[in-house]
């Protein structure tokens, strides 16, 4: 360790790069994160539940998590078969499917909103297609569900892509000469190798998903208790100058947020050290 | 690029017998295929396209005075100039971070990175929050600012600085494996010949990194330019004064102005796009697969 740090010192700046890293991140980011927690931290016991764990806030949660686990889950699934067959087969336009695949990081929220709303609203060119078969999309908890799967797309497929272009061959062929089905070396080979990425993948898209504002609100009609999201929660209390209200609930999707920043890491982890020897290509 | 055989239609079920035994039979990787581009079909290339389309729907003439409007140039305008801002400052901080964190060795190193990525897990909604708890009329500091005549909420400093906490991470995440790939002998090389600590950075490190340092300036600049939630929070909507694009498209979407949003909205599209070419020309440059931002 030492003697690292001796032979890594003849490089100068560490002081000054350092100083101002760690006085830019406080000034920016952790003092004004801190300042929330000081402000919900001021409340009463009593204050605090009632703003967090009201029957209105309650039902945000609920279709926050419900909507964004839902999405995470059909973003693994077509996420998983999109980074499949971005990697093993070749097709016409790969490629340009392939830099599609980011379009979710690049187009601004509120862009991808008044979309999707466009599109699924009863006159819209695929609410109108799903009207006569009684589904209703925009304006209810299933549009919520379709604008996290929007935003969410990216991170399955890119997790999961670079496992998969790392894989060997040699596993593979070694169990089909062993007699198993393609299905069977799918299921006992490949999955295995392939879950960490998945679930990181899963977990990002979630974690995105919960605290999503801009390409949910215009979709969901935002009626209380009904399609009412929790960040949406949070920016109706500030507008009612309601600033306990809104910082309480924060205070609560920040946790939750911590958190699962803290298993990605985890997970993450968990993946390199699994893919430990066979990762070359950077 | 073993298992990837050429998946042509209609091909002849070649002798099936003993077909490759690391692909799947031809109907197995069609029925993929199809869900695969049916998914993006659906998700990706039609509501881009009918960004456009709605965009132009009542034609040439609305589309250009929906951009030619004075409330819209003034969006466009405060959206480059908060761009102008957030972005320098970040990309000079990532290098900053990189040079440190990727070039030295020292305690707390794991907590710092885990640190940087913070605003990515904050809600943009909780980030704009944070933001009004400390510099708005009610908040820590907001009401001392104001009476010395600084307002920061509802005005741009505020955007300002919430697109800046937003877009923090990107270039530091970029640079800081990329450095530490390279390691630090060349730059040590170079003060060995005589060089200044300025100088290998300057002449050895950035020509280096120039290429990641792009790609991450690249979506630092889409997401400070799109940034909705947090913004919204912090600017307070003022028609001409702090509205940015993303926000101008919501008035107008809310007054009904379909058209019109649209029109503003495929700017921002169009960026989009941008990035995305650009994203993927910095990749193959650099040599390596699309990855997660």
């Amino acid at each position: 360790m030492a003697s690292i740090a001796r032979k890594r010192s003849v490089l100068p700046g560490f002081g000054i790069t350092l100083g101002f890293t760690v006085a830019y991140l406080s000034l920016l980011v952790l003092i004004p994160l801190a300042g929330l927690f000081w402000r919900s931290a001021s409340m009463s016991g009593a204050e605090f539940l009632a703003a967090v764990a009201s029957p209105r806030a309650l039902a945000a949660y609920r279709l926050s998590f419900g909507a964004a686990f839902a999405a995470g889950l059909v973003n693994a699934v077509f996420g998983l078969t999109l980074a499949w067959v971005l990697v093993r087969y070749r097709f016409p336009g790969r490629s340009v499917v392939d830099a599609l695949v980011d379009l979710p990081f690049a187009l601004p929220t509120a862009v991808a909103g008044i979309t999707l709303t466009a599109l699924l609203a009863k006159n819209g060119w695929i609410g109108r297609l799903l009207e006569p078969l009684g589904i209703a999309v925009a304006y209810t908890p299933l549009g919520v569900t379709v604008a996290l799967v929007f935003i969410g797309i990216p991170f399955v497929v890119r997790t999961v892509q670079p496992v998969l272009q790392d894989l060997e061959p040699e596993l593979e062929e070694a169990a089909a000469s062993l007699g198993a089905s393609r299905f069977d070396t799918f299921r006992r080979v490949l999955f295995p190798a392939l879950w960490p990425a998945l679930v990181t993948g899963f977990t990002l898209a979630f974690a995105r998903a919960v605290g999503e504002y801009g390409s949910v609100v215009f979709i969901s009609g935002n009626m209380p208790m009904k399609t009412e999201i929790a960040p949406l929660l949070i920016v109706t209390e500030l507008e009612q100058w309601n600033y306990a209200g809104a910082t309480a609930i924060a205070a609560v999707l920040l946790v939750i947020s911590f958190a699962l920043l803290l298993a990605i890491n985890a997970l993450q982890r968990l993946g390199s050290r699994r893919l430990a020897g066979t990762s070359g290509a950077a | 690029m073993s298992g990837a055989a050429d998946w042509t239609l209609g091909a002849p079920a070649a002798p099936s017998k003993r077909m490759d035994a690391t692909s799947e039979p031809a109907w197995v990787r069609g029925g993929l295929l199809a869900i695969a581009l049916g998914f993006v079909g659906l998700f990706l290339v039609l509501p881009l396209a009918t960004v456009f389309i709605e965009a132009l729907s009542k034609g040439l003439g609305v589309f250009a005075a929906a951009i030619v409007d004075r409330d819209a140039l003034a969006a466009i305008r405060l959206t480059l100039l908060v761009a102008a801002i957030s972005v320098p400052l970040n990309a000079a901080f990532g290098v900053a971070a990189a040079w440190a964190i990727a070039k030295f060795e020292f305690r707390g190193k794991a907590l710092l990175v885990t640190a940087i990525d913070l605003p990515f897990a904050v809600s943009p909604v909780v980030s704009g929050l944070i933001f009004v708890l400390l510099f708005g009329a009610q908040g820590l500091v907001g009401p001392w600012l104001i009476e010395h005549g600084v307002r920061i909420i509802f005005a741009v400093p505020g955007i300002v600085i919430a697109t800046t906490f937003i877009t923090f991470p990107f270039v530091a995440r970029e640079l800081i494996p990329l450095m530490e790939e390279q390691g630090s002998e060349e730059e040590e090389a170079a003060l060995s010949l005589g060089a200044s600590g300025w100088q290998a950075f300057r002449r050895v490190t950035l020509p280096n990194v120039s290429l990641g340092l792009l790609y991450g300036i690249v979506l630092l600049n889409a997401r400070a330019m799109g940034e909705f939630g947090a913004v919204s929070v912090v600017s307070g909507h003022i028609r001409g004064q702090t509205n940015t694009m993303p926000l101008h498209v919501e008035i107008l979407y809310n007054e009904y102005q379909g058209a019109a949003a649209f029109a503003v909205a495929s700017l921002l599209a169009l960026l989009a796009v941008l990035t995305l070419i650009l994203k993927r020309f910095l990749e193959w440059r650099m040599g390596h697969a699309a990855r997660a931002a």
